[in-house]
């Protein structure tokens, strides 16, 4: 499902934040990206939706080598991947619905087909009451879980999620964790980047020190 | 193809929403829009009116020859053998001095008038087509004419209308050079406002590419935007050019009718009008291309 194969991250001006990163994830995994501030794993999941270039080596997603992708092909790729972002990206004029919604306009769903899973989706991080409210009225937590269901509201084979429940209490991390685990479940393939491993018992865990793998 | 439908009717859509979601900077733009095709536009109206207020007046340029009134019949006779082993005539056709009276009593209001007359007023006359159409051989033939007896008057009919002919070639140049100038302010005009929706919605497109869309996903609500805000703007200028038409119209009947002209101002065509919504519609398309072509290329 996913390969890295000696894959390394330059940023201008020199910033090493990947080096020499191999690994792989089977499909229906669940796999822990841990490490330090700034140890790499933002780099890691960007590498994989293609939203950076490696430098180095090989991002394989299913066997297509995503670093190599033409332009024109890179949207298709992300309609298979569900992402929640660190700085989670909602926009914030329009309503929960219409966040939710929009993954779906640019798939080109069927208006009443694509509302039925925009539900779907909102009750399953339980904001479905307030699909009408706007973003900024939520709270942190209930922000971070509008970035789920956006992420799952298209029904990805994989979802990759960063820092999912950062600035959460330990209650609200908890439930909004447990929200991946369902996925998991549903046999959809789950990478959470997180200082807190400890929220997700049972995902094997990769760890980046100083963007290299430790051991 | 359903969902390539479904995402234009969905970008249409948006489009509407944004026009209508900034009232005040559509109503300026549409102005805009508007003042600058209205111009061509009206040019144009008027043209064609011009045009069609000189019915019948062949460009092929004729010499009219007026025989004295008092001349006798023997006399015109003479003149017609003479006009016709004339060199520089093609043709030569009599009016005689009776057809004109019958034609001018069946005219308007002039019948009373001619009948009181003692005798016909009218000479007998000659339409003269010239082999040689340019003016100064027209000039010269209608020089020659003028020397032959009984002759009263010889007079170049249509060096006016060529004259006016040249006239509204320019004009009709000059309203083209204008469209063309103006266009490129419609282009200009939808290449600033779509820039600025771009930059004002970076975060909406960046989040956009992030969860799949494609660039085409991504410009058609601004293609649709600006050859909508062209559209709109060309009804603007429609209107503008018909106001024009209907205001002007009572003046310039009064003004035709003193020259016992029967002429009413015709609003602009509806052909030319339907060319102007499409131009202006694809001239806002355009804008919009170049401006996404600069302001959503690498991103
Ligand atoms: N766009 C960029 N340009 C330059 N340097 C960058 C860029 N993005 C990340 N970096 C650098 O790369 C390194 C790894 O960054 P990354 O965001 O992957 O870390 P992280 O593990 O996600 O950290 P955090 O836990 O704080 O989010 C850091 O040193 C960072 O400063
Ligand atoms: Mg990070």
């Amino acid at each position: 499902m996913i390969r890295f194969d000696r894959v390394s991250k330059r940023y201008p001006p020199g910033i090493d934040a990947l080096a020499d990163v191999s690994f792989e994830a089977g499909a229906g995994e669940f796999l822990i990206v841990g490490g330090h501030s700034g140890a790499g794993k933002s780099t890691l999941l960007k590498l994989i939706a293609a939203i950076e270039r490696p430098t180095g080596g090989a991002v394989l997603v299913n066997g297509q080598n995503v670093g190599a992708l033409a332009r024109g092909a890179i949207p298709f790729l992300r309609r298979n991947i569900g992402l929640v972002f660190q700085d989670q990206k909602l926009l914030f004029d329009r309503n929960l619905f219409d966040n939710v919604m929009l993954p779906l306009a640019i798939a080109g769903f069927a208006p009443r087909e694509a509302a039925r899973r925009v539900r779907a989706a909102l009750d399953k991080v339980g904001l479905l009451s307030r699909e009408k409210a706007m973003p900024i009225s939520l709270s942190g937590g209930e922000q971070q879980r509008l970035a789920i269901a956006r992420a799952v509201v298209g029904r990805p084979g994989m979802l990759l999620a960063d820092e999912p429940t950062a600035h959460l209490d330990s209650d609200t991390a908890r439930d909004v964790a447990a929200i991946f685990h369902e996925f998991h479940q549903v046999g959809v393939t789950v990478i959470v980047a997180t200082y807190d491993q400890r929220l997700f018992p049972g995902g094997r865990q990769v760890r980046l020190d100083h963007g290299r793998l430790a051991a | 193809m359903i969902v390539w439908l479904r995402q234009h009717r969905n970008a249409l859509a948006l489009a509407l929403r944004r026009l209508a979601g900034a009232p005040v900077n559509t109503l300026l733009s549409l102005l805009a829009i508007g003042v600058a095709l209205a111009l061509p536009a009206g040019g144009q109206m008027l043209y064609s009116n011009a045009r069609s207020a000189l019915p019948g007046l062949s460009a092929s340029p004729q010499i009219s020859l007026f025989m004295a009134v008092d001349a006798k019949s023997k006399d015109t006779q003479d003149i017609a053998e003479r006009l016709h082993r004339f060199d520089g005539i093609a043709s030569a056709k009599p009016v005689s001095r009776e057809v004109t009276l019958a034609r001018m009593k069946a005219g308007a209001g002039l019948a009373e008038v001619l009948e009181a007359l003692p005798q016909n007023p009218f000479p007998d006359a000659f339409v003269v087509n010239p082999r040689d159409e340019r003016p100064e051989a027209m000039e010269k033939l209608a020089a020659e004419l003028r020397k032959l007896p009984r002759v009263e008057h010889v007079q170049l009919d249509s060096a006016w209308v060529q004259r006016l002919d040249a006239l509204l070639r320019l004009g009709r140049t000059a309203v083209l050079l204008l469209a063309l100038l103006l266009g490129v302010g419609l282009v200009a005009i939808t290449f600033n406002s779509i820039r600025l929706q771009v930059l004002t919605s970076r975060a909406e497109i960046e989040v956009s590419r992030l969860l799949g869309a494609t660039d085409a996903f991504i410009r058609r609500p601004y293609y649709w935007f600006g050859a909508l805000q062209g559209l709109l703007g060309g009804l603007v200028a429609w209107a503008m050019v018909f106001g024009a038409t209907v205001w002007l119209r009572g003046p310039i009947f009064d003004l035709a009718s003193l020259y016992r002209l029967d002429f009413a101002l015709a609003p602009l065509a509806a052909s030319d009008a339907g060319l102007m919504l499409v131009l202006a519609a694809a001239l806002g398309w355009t804008g919009a291309a170049l401006s996404l072509h600069e302001t959503t290329a690498d991103n």
